[in-house]
């Protein structure tokens, strides 16, 4: 099972995931935290950190984290609070991250993730609110740091794992899965290139059947799902090694190089924690009513595990097909408005799981941005079930409708791909194919019948792609049989 | 338990405060007084008493709306920075 074949070890895998979070305002001050914005344009001064300013707390940031929680099955803390996080860095400018410490709003959780042979349940510690610090930009200026404070205050959350996970194909499925809810729930992008997901792990190694854990190691800077994975398996084999060695695994942080392919020492200057947490006096406890809680339950969307379900017993779809199809929420949306017009999930499955996706894949486009309307691509299956046009002319249509507004229909005349099911145009052409390969008709009279392929074939490249094969395959054997 | 003065030197250096070895003295004695009093606190039998995070009696069940205001304009974010560029906030060179 475990990706580093291993006999001797096993790897004890904790992750903490930073997801920030698309409320329309910042957590504590009432301007926008849209990434992009020239630099320090979308500040007040509570977010420069003046004096006299006092936070107030923005009611998404408690509703997201608890539909987060919600969603991963945690406990939702009827009274939890902030703290302070007290650090020195420019780009923090009151000199503490408001944070929560020992009361998170959301605990005791789990999800489910899927391998290839097997399932497993990962437990989540907590998940709790905090805000984000400004950004610092060290290569601009040779003499100074630069600071931006647009970013400062930003509304996160931080999801903590149980140490339940093995190895790094689990660590992978599990952002999988963390990636794929938050999208679910629209409460994170869910970018982790663009760094609104970012994920910390904490990595120790313990010989197979031992309880206790090993001495971990905490990585830091893995800004893909694949670095994650890459990281982890360069970790345990380091840890491995140096124990096999007779060496003995420190506690520190490493930083993950996705250049070099390796983990590198932070400076200790950098590693030296010592937060002091104290209870945030600026901000009451945070309430959570059983009225709050009942209204985020009724706003909870489907979650990908009942949509995956759903499509495959109500609807009918292959496992594999579904799971592709409800990876995203966009694309199982843009399936089901299709579905909801036309009632055929398979053929809209198939005409989703290849062409669309494969245009998506060939431009690095979201569904979203996708330029083929669900109701226009049903109308271009409606003509293939119609028998109007067959299903290499329904491919070009497609290909064309990418940059062409107009109907399938349109379009199928124009380009000349109405199927013809006219049998005075196609016999001459039968004929025809009948006269010019007399072998193959031999061949096929002395019982080669696969040859009909052939024949079809020969008919649909005189017709130009136009003819119905159902019709042609009707009419050649008919003609053969005669002859 | 009690404080030393280097308990005080390393507490001073998290607050970035440079103190005197005098200033150091005085604050290690201020200090270990404040403790005392909290050990006279722990007399008291505290076991089914709530911790008291806040003096006030208020909670927040009711929240900000979630909703971007104007922010302040760029000048003045930037109008009482010791210094800046034309675009950010500069500071010393973090790394070198």
């Amino acid at each position: 099972m475990p990706t580093i074949a291993n006999e001797k070890y096993e790897a004890v895998i904790g992750l903490e995931v930073h997801a920030q979070l698309l409320t329309d305002s910042k957590a504590f001050a009432p301007v926008s935290s849209e990434y992009g914005g020239a630099p320090n344009t979308q500040v007040t001064p509570l977010c420069l950190g003046h004096p006299g300013t006092l936070p107030v707390l923005n009611e998404n940031l408690v509703r997201y984290t608890i539909k987060m929680g919600l969603a991963t099955n945690c406990k939702v803390a009827e009274k939890s609070i902030f703290a302070r996080k007290n650090y020195f860095y420019p780009d923090l400018p009151k000199g503490y991250q408001i944070s929560q410490y020992e009361t998170p709003i959301c605990y005791d959780g789990h999800i489910h993730i899927e391998l290839d042979d097997y399932d497993k349940r990962i437990g989540l510690t907590r998940i709790h609110m905090e805000e984000d610090a400004g950004k610092s930009i060290h290569d601009q200026d040779p003499y100074h740091t630069l600071i931006d404070l647009n970013r400062a205050g930003t509304p996160l959350i931080e999801i903590v794992s149980e140490p339940d996970i093995r190895t790094p194909a689990e660590a992978y499925e599990y952002l999988k899965k963390i990636k794929q809810i938050v999208q679910y729930l629209e409460v994170c992008d869910g970018n982790m290139e663009e760094g609104s997901l970012r994920c910390d792990a904490n990595v120790s190694i313990r010989p197979r059947g031992q309880e206790e854990f090993g001495t971990r190691t905490e990585l830091k800077n893995m800004n893909s799902f694949r670095n994650v994975e890459r990281a982890l398996t360069y970790e345990i084999e380091r840890q491995i090694d140096l124990v096999e060695s007779g060496g003995e695994v420190v506690q520190q942080t490493l930083l993950w190089d996705p250049n070099k392919l390796e983990t590198r020492q932070m400076r200790s200057k950098e590693e030296a924690h010592d937060y002091r947490y104290f209870p945030e006096p600026d901000l009451p406890p945070i309430i959570v009513t059983s009225d709050l809680l009942d209204e985020i339950k009724e706003e909870l969307p489907e979650l990908p595990d009942v949509r995956f379900e759903r499509f495959v017993k109500d609807l009918g779809l292959k496992e594999d097909d579904a799971e592709i199809l409800t990876e995203s929420r966009y694309l199982a949306d843009y399936f089901e408005e299709a579905l909801d017009i036309l009632d055929d999930p398979k053929a809209i499955a198939n005409v989703v799981l290849t062409e669309v996706l494969r245009v998506l894949n060939e431009k690095s486009i979201s569904i979203l941005d996708f330029s083929i309307t669900p109701e226009r691509l049903t109308e271009l299956i409606q003509l293939k079930k119609d028998d109007k046009i067959n299903s290499s002319a329904m491919q070009s249509i497609f290909n064309e409708m990418l940059e062409n507004g107009e109907s399938p229909l349109e379009l199928a005349k124009k380009m000349n791909l109405i199927q013809v099911s006219d049998s005075g145009f196609l016999e001459p052409i039968i004929e025809d194919v009948i006269e010019s390969n007399p072998d193959e008709v031999k061949r096929y009279k002395e019982g080669k019948k696969a040859l009909i392929g052939f024949f079809i074939g020969q008919v649909m490249k005189e017709s130009k792609g136009k003819a119905n094969p159902k019709l042609v395959r009707e009419l050649i054997s008919k003609k053969l049989e005669l002859n | 338990m009690s404080v030393t003065k280097d308990d005080v030197q390393y507490v001073a250096n998290l607050a970035r405060l440079q103190l005197t070895d005098e200033e150091a003295e005085n604050f290690k004695e201020d200090m270990n007084d404040i403790l005392g009093y909290i050990d006279q606190l722990n007399e008291l039998d505290t076991e089914d008493v709530e911790p008291l995070e806040h003096v006030t009696e208020i909670t927040a069940s009711k929240f900000r709306e979630d909703e971007a205001k104007e922010p302040i304009s760029h000048d003045d974010a930037l109008k009482n920075a010791p210094d800046a560029d034309s675009d950010y906030f500069r500071v010393p060179r973090v790394i070198e």
